[in-house]
């Protein structure tokens, strides 16, 4: 009877630790797939290559991995075949949409059928404004190669943006080299840049001196104890401090009047 | 170049061992010492009038690149975006290499199928249907259509062979879509074709005036020196008139944008302004300037039969004129008060003053430009003669920073079409086939008998078109243009006469553009460095070129073309015996004989073609006719200049130019001419006359008297909206050559209709979305811009006509100027309405 | 083993292929038209469902979202758009009626893949494989909301096969193909019905969701059960088949009531003696007929 009992009891030690183990044999493959797939997720979340821009009233990148559902919806409703989905060999996470602006650029429709068909708000329903989208950044990375700079009068980049003499404008510079030309330099200004990546499509050169990239890396930013003067004051529409007495300099009375008054 | 990631990383990955063993990676060497084997020479540049110049780069037959010549002087080394590709516009994957006929069953059927055959048969069943017609109807039935992309001696070789071989002034350029209304405006006023200043101008006015002229786009290097001076200068105005907002108003300081045709109004109103003001420069007025009053209500070059010309009281004389005197003058524009200019144009008041101010302040030099907004007017000979008189009556006219100056499109619209005389109503250096003097002294340098050119101007651009559908003429050749796409009115005027089985079209052309598969025979064409060659810019400047590289397959050059054409016929089955009687001796020969190897032509024997550093060219119109084709053609040509009736068209020698980057005409005593009719400037001033524009017989400038009329068509309930079309500056004309550069294409793959945001949203259309485009001749579909490049105002639509997926001349009007016969493109009624 | 096949052959000889593969046939049919209607759009312009298996539209209006896709995001962090939840809400709704698991046997395209693994391993008599727990799909769908929390991301769809499968079809498969090889080789040469029966979160997820629906697989003809093992065989999760056909002696319902039946009604088709059928959760017991027992009689002779 105690040999009967003494097996059932191994039987069940025997039962509970093969349960146990098993268990922990579970819990081990699985941890360590979590281990994997949450570095993988991970990376996946960081690693976005510039070029991959997301489409417009996209969440910021990590809201935007947490909200987007992978289906496609947009991709489906953008007219001009911009967007499509990662696969998984390519380094921006699986099934959420992007586009590259050299390939097909973002056309901002004004009607903004993708953000319309998102069903999880990742392209957030509060862009109403086109306009408003920013996709990127378009930096003029390659002040050497842009025919512009070199004096040619390239300038697609800035015929092709859709806010031309806003997002792109022209600075024109003398040309020191020919003595009469003007180098009409590309200026992209953020306040206005969507991102659409028209202009990196438009670029003539057999690679791309104007590029869209994310707007993080693109940006500086300002340290937060300083402020433009010129600017403060614009915004003011007056010196921010009450007018200063100005003592008239003496001058000698040969000088001729416009100096003596102060003017250039 | 698509680089993937693997070839990336391998790349890399290359480079990275290289670097590491320390050795050199052979493709890096393997460039260099490339580089070092392109023979460099010059040549201009194959597109606008501007007349940058390059170097160009060859190795091994090919074209392999390209660079602004850094001491060119009109752009120093720059090119704009199109002249950046230059190197690839002549390797587009569907180059033509055979001539081709439409057949069937090895013969040719108006309905065939393009069929490869030989240059010798292509010749063969043109001379036997040019031999048909030419007997049937005599030399009106056939006709050629020419270019100012033409070399100068093709262009000269064409109107020989066309005026004196064939006896027919059916010859014209595409320049007359272009240019035609700027050459009868100088003529008329100044009795001498071109501007009287140059682009030195640029760094001498205090402001520059822009008429019609999107020059940001269309003279993208030009625009560079405006802009610099501007920029360097602070005094210095811009002011841009346009019926729609384009670049340059990015610039302007004055940007106006104008009601279509009240141009007219806004001339005469500066005029008045200057009267009023007591700002006339009495003592230049008096002493060089007649005043007219030119004939007005003249229609609209439009068929005789149409409403619009019967009602038209002078549309037979629209150039007439009479002498009136400076009171009358006065009180002609008296009606143009800033009033009526801006009820007229629409234009702020403040702003046509400013405008006004600009022109009549004695203090400030003004330069006035104009391109097709000017010239492709149903009154463009007026409105280039109502920017005269304002140059005139201030005085601010042939010196440094001072003047009129009409900007061209083409870059030998200037060195071929005008100068060497290829419209249907000219002969070389500013004569013409209606004054019997000028004749004679054509047919004496020709060595031809007395009355073989004909005194009757041919048919223009658009009524050789028209006389192809009436089938009064049955026998077309268009060369090095291609107006199935650019000329006006497609649908009803230019395919029907083309497709018509009494008629015969030929195209030669590189590419197979719109025209060349609406023709019958294809002839494959030579293009720009493929040949020897020569064209004039705007401003006076003839810039020679050798052969770089051979023509793909069997192209040949037009002037090839042309003169091998004339051996196709003998003197007998062209001209009339009485005609054959004055000259015995021609008795028996072919055209060629009579034209081309007249002793003259055929004067330079064989020779090696080199450039300074001693590289050797070749020159295939040389080995094939075993003369130096090109030298005889200039030197014979060069005589119209230097002993012709009219003088301040003379050129230098052949060999100077191949030596020099451009000369500007007139050369003489080894020097260019920069001012014209200005004493010191220009040599044919004499000493103390200070100014004498003796293309006049008296040396005096006109004035007219030329009233504001309303355009031929004009937007009413139905086609609701004005229509203008032009350009963009990726692309050239009808884009056979940009449109076949991968990057200009990928920059602007469409034509794309420009319109006001609200005009559109009221015809309940979005940006991008198709568009039809209506007008009473046809319909094409084009996506909706309404942001861009271009800002019509509310009313108009802007097109361009490159994309030949979208034929904007469907819609165009062929209303042309009465004078100058030059099309209207930018003006007629459209509806927009969704597609 | 004898008597097994001899059944077989008798449902052969009386059933017909047919009859032996309809619910199979069914299965099949209902698979490829829901891909048929996601493919319609691209490929012949008619827009059926727009989107993919994690979230679409029918129709243009009535949306449709994956329940696992949606409490990933939620767990991340993220409150879905009302398109997306209503979307969630339809779906739920409608496999807690049809049961969960439906939707891997009626729905998931890598349904096709691992049957035809299992199909495979059955006709090679593949028998050995590593042995996984079927509970590890829960410990997966766990794993998967605690890292989408952890990593902010809808992380399972960077690897989910059931979503990369149907988004390949649609919008490119590029190296999605490797992992439905995975797969297939998984549940071929590692682990029987590795992947449905014992891995997938998706499946997990619509287990859980199954808990109480009400549409079951009843095996009301159990008392006819020749325990020929046909069943057995082919269920891709056999051990919910045990209570139900031999738990009559234990007084326990013939309603297969495991949230991890996934409906295929493979059963129904390859049992000889009919004792399964599709059935209500809810249904008072059929009583063992008379005429059944007479039949059975009948066989056996």
């Amino acid at each position: 009877m105690a040999m009967v009992e003494r097996q059932e009891k191994r039987e069940q030690g025997r039962d509970r630790r093969r349960f146990l183990l098993d268990a922990a044999r579970t819990a081990c493959g699985v941890a360590l797939f979590g281990v994997g797939l949450g570095l993988y997720g991970h990376r996946a979340a960081e690693a976005n290559p510039p070029h991959a821009l997301r489409p417009p009233g996209a969440l910021p990148e990590r809201r935007f991995l947490a909200a987007c559902l992978r289906c496609g919806q947009c991709v489906r409703a953008c007219p001009y075949h911009t967007l499509r989905l990662a696969r998984p060999e390519e380094p921006v996470a699986t099934g959420t949409p992007y586009f590259v602006a050299r390939e097909i650029p973002c056309e901002l429709c004004e009607n903004r059928p993708c953000i319309r068909s998102c069903p999880s708000g990742a392209l957030a329903p509060t862009l109403t404004d086109i306009y408003q989208a920013r996709m990127g950044l378009a930096v003029l990375i390659d002040h050497e190669t842009c025919l512009n700079f070199l004096g040619l009068r390239c300038d697609v980049c800035y015929r092709s943006c859709p806010l031309l003499d806003r997002a792109i404008t022209l600075d024109a510079e003398h040309n020191r080299r020919s003595g009469k030309h003007t180098l009409f330099l590309p200026v992209v200004h953020s306040k206005y840049c969507t991102g659409c990546g028209k202009c990196e499509k438009a670029c003539v050169l057999d690679r791309a001196a104007i590029k869209v990239v994310p707007r993080g890396l693109a940006k500086g930013e300002l340290g937060h104890h300083y402020r433009l003067g010129w600017e403060e004051k614009a915004k003011a529409g007056h010196s921010l401090i009450p007018e200063q007495l100005d003592l008239p300099d003496r001058l000698p009375d040969l000088l001729p009047s416009s100096l003596a008054e102060g003017k250039p | 170049m698509k680089l993937t990631r693997r070839t990336f990383i391998k790349n890399n990955a290359i480079a990275a061992t290289a670097m590491a063993a320390g050795v050199t990676l052979p493709e890096f060497a393997a460039a260099a010492e490339a580089d070092a084997t392109i023979r460099w020479d010059k040549a201009p540049c194959r597109f606008c009038g501007t007349g940058c110049s390059v170097l160009v780069g060859t190795k091994d037959g090919r074209v392999v690149a390209t660079q602004g010549d850094p001491d060119a002087p009109v752009n120093k080394g720059l090119n704009c975006i199109k002249g950046y590709f230059l190197s690839k516009i002549m390797y587009g994957k569907d180059r033509l290499t055979r001539p081709m006929l439409r057949m069937t069953n090895g013969r040719f059927d108006k309905n065939g199928q393009f069929t490869p055959i030989s240059w010798d048969q292509a010749f063969d069943i043109m001379a036997e249907k040019w031999k048909a017609s030419l007997k049937k109807k005599g030399p009106t039935a056939v006709g050629m259509f020419g270019s100012g992309q033409w070399t100068v001696w093709e262009g000269y070789a064409a109107a020989k062979l066309v005026k004196a071989g064939f006896r027919s002034n059916n010859i014209d350029p595409n320049a007359r879509h272009c240019m035609a209304s700027a050459v009868a405006g100088f003529i008329r006023t100044f009795g001498s074709d071109e501007p009287m200043g140059c682009y030195d101008d640029l760094e001498h006015a205090d402001a520059f005036v822009l008429w019609g002229s999107n020059m940001s786009e269309m003279h993208p290097i030009l625009w560079s020196r405006l802009t610099d001076r501007r920029l360097t200068t602070p005094h210095v105005r811009v002011a841009v008139l346009s019926t729609f907002e384009n670049r340059g108003f990015e610039l302007a300081d004055l940007g106006i944008v104008m009601k279509p045709q009240s141009d007219l109004a806004i001339l005469n109103y500066i005029a008045n302004y200057i009267i009023q003001h007591n700002l006339v420069n009495r003592d230049f007025v008096g002493k060089h300037v007649n005043f007219k009053l030119g004939n007005p209500d003249i229609g609209y070059g439009l068929r005789p039969d149409d409403p619009r010309e019967k009602r038209a009281a002078n549309a037979d004389k629209a150039g007439g004129s009479k002498p009136m005197t400076f009171e009358e003058y006065k009180a002609f524009v008296a009606e143009y008060t800033v009033d009526k200019a801006h009820a007229l144009s629409g234009v702020p008041k403040a702003q046509l003053e400013a405008l006004a101010k600009i022109y009549a302040d004695p203090k400030t030099k003004v330069v006035s430009y104009w391109t097709m907004g000017f010239n492709q007017h149903t009154r463009g000979t007026w409105a280039n003669n109502l920017v005269y008189n304002i140059h005139l009556l201030t005085g601010k006219i042939s010196e440094p920073g001072n003047g009129p100056f009409s900007l061209t499109g083409q870059p030998s619209a200037c060195g071929t079409a005008r100068e060497v005389g290829t419209f249907a109503h000219r002969l070389p250096a500013d004569l013409v086939v209606m004054n019997a003097d000028h004749r004679a002294f054509a047919e004496k340098i020709w060595k031809l008998p007395d009355g073989t050119l004909p005194d009757k101007p041919g048919f223009h651009a658009v009524l050789m078109q028209r006389m192809l559908r009436d089938r009064v003429m049955n026998c077309y050749w268009q060369l090095c243009n291609n107006n199935m796409q650019a000329g006006p009115n497609i649908n009803t005027e230019i395919y029907p006469g083309w497709r018509d089985p009494e008629n015969f079209i030929v195209v030669s052309d590189p590419y197979p553009t719109v025209s060349a598969m609406a023709a019958d025979l294809i002839l494959p064409t030579s293009m720009w460095v493929e040949k020897e060659g020569a064209y004039g810019n705007a401003e006076r400047r003839t810039q020679f070129w050798r052969q770089q590289v051979k023509a793909p397959g069997e192209s040949r050059s037009d002037l090839w073309q042309v003169v091998e054409f004339a051996k196709r016929f003998k003197v007998e089955e062209v001209w009339p015996a009485d005609l054959i009687a004055k000259v015995p001796q021609y008795r028996g020969k072919t055209l060629y004989d009579v034209l081309f190897a007249n002793g003259q032509v055929n004067r330079f024997p064989k020779q090696q073609v080199k450039d300074l550093a001693g590289n050797v060219y070749g020159n295939d119109e040389m080995e094939h006719f075993g003369y130096y084709l090109q030298k005889g053609i200039y030197e014979e040509y060069r005589l119209f200049g230097l002993k012709g009736p009219k003088k301040g068209h003379e050129l230098g020698e052949f060999d100077q130019y191949h030596a020099a980057r451009g000369l500007r005409w007139p050369v003489i005593g080894g020097k260019e001419t920069l001012w014209r009719y200005r004493e010191g400037y220009d040599p044919h001033v004499e000493k103390g006359a200070g100014i004498l524009f003796y293309g006049q017989k008296d040396g005096r400038a006109n004035i007219f008297a030329l009233p504001y009329e309303p355009p031929a068509e004009v937007p009413d309930g139905e086609y609701d909206l004005w229509l203008c079309t032009g350009r963009v500056l990726e692309h050239w004309h009808t884009g056979t050559m940009t449109q076949r550069v991968p990057e200009l294409y990928r920059a602007v793959p469409n034509a794309v209709v420009f319109m006001h945001p609200d005009d559109a949203e009221a015809r309940g259309l979005r940006r991008g979305m198709a568009a039809k485009l209506i007008t009473r001749r046809g319909e094409i579909v084009a996506s909706v811009e309404t942001r861009g490049r271009n800002r019509p105002p509310r009313g108009l639509v802007f097109i361009p006509f490159f994309d030949a997926r979208r034929l904007a001349n469907k819609l165009t009007l062929d209303a042309t100027c009465p004078i100058s016969k030059e099309t209207d493109f930018k003006k007629c009624a459209v509806k927009v309405t969704r597609a | 083993m004898s008597r097994a096949i001899s059944s077989a052959e008798q449902v052969a000889a009386r059933r017909g292929w047919l009859g032996r593969h309809g619910w199979l046939l069914w299965r099949r049919i209902t698979q490829l038209a829901v891909l048929a209607c996601f493919l319609a759009g691209p490929w012949a312009g008619v827009w059926l469902l727009r989107g993919d298996m994690a979230a679409s539209r029918l129709l243009d209006a009535v949306p449709l979202t994956d329940p696992l896709v949606i409490l990933q995001s939620l767990a991340a962090g993220h409150l879905p758009g009302t398109t997306a939840l209503v979307g969630v809400v339809i779906v739920s709704g409608f496999y807690l009626l049809v049961g969960g698991r439906s939707y891997c046997a009626w729905v998931c395209p890598v349904n096709m893949v691992t049957d035809l693994a299992a199909w495979i391993r059955r006709r090679l008599g593949i028998e050995d494989g590593a042995r996984l727990a079927r509970a590890c799909r829960y410990w997966l769908l766990a794993l998967v909301l605690g890292l989408a929390a952890a990593t902010h991301t809808v992380i399972w769809e960077l690897v989910n096969p059931v979503t990369m499968v149907s988004r390949g079809l649609l919008f490119g498969m590029g190296a999605g193909w490797w992992l439905v090889v995975a797969v297939f080789c998984l549940d071929l040469l590692v682990a029987g019905r590795g992947w449905c029966g014992h891995l997938c979160p998706v499946g997990g997820c619509f287990s859980v969701l199954g808990l109480a629906s009400p549409l079951r697989v009843r095996a009301a003809g159990r008392h006819r059960c020749t325990n020929c093992q046909a069943c057995f065989t082919v269920c891709p999760e056999p051990q919910v088949i045990g209570p139900a056909l031999r738990g009559a002696s234990a007084g326990r319902s013939p309603v297969i009531t495991s949230p991890n039946c996934t409906n295929c009604g493979r059963c129904i088709d390859v049992c000889p003696e009919r004792v399964f059928a599709f059935g209500s959760r809810f249904a008072a017991p059929q009583p063992e007929t008379e005429s059944n027992s007479i039949r059975m009689e009948e066989l056996r002779r």
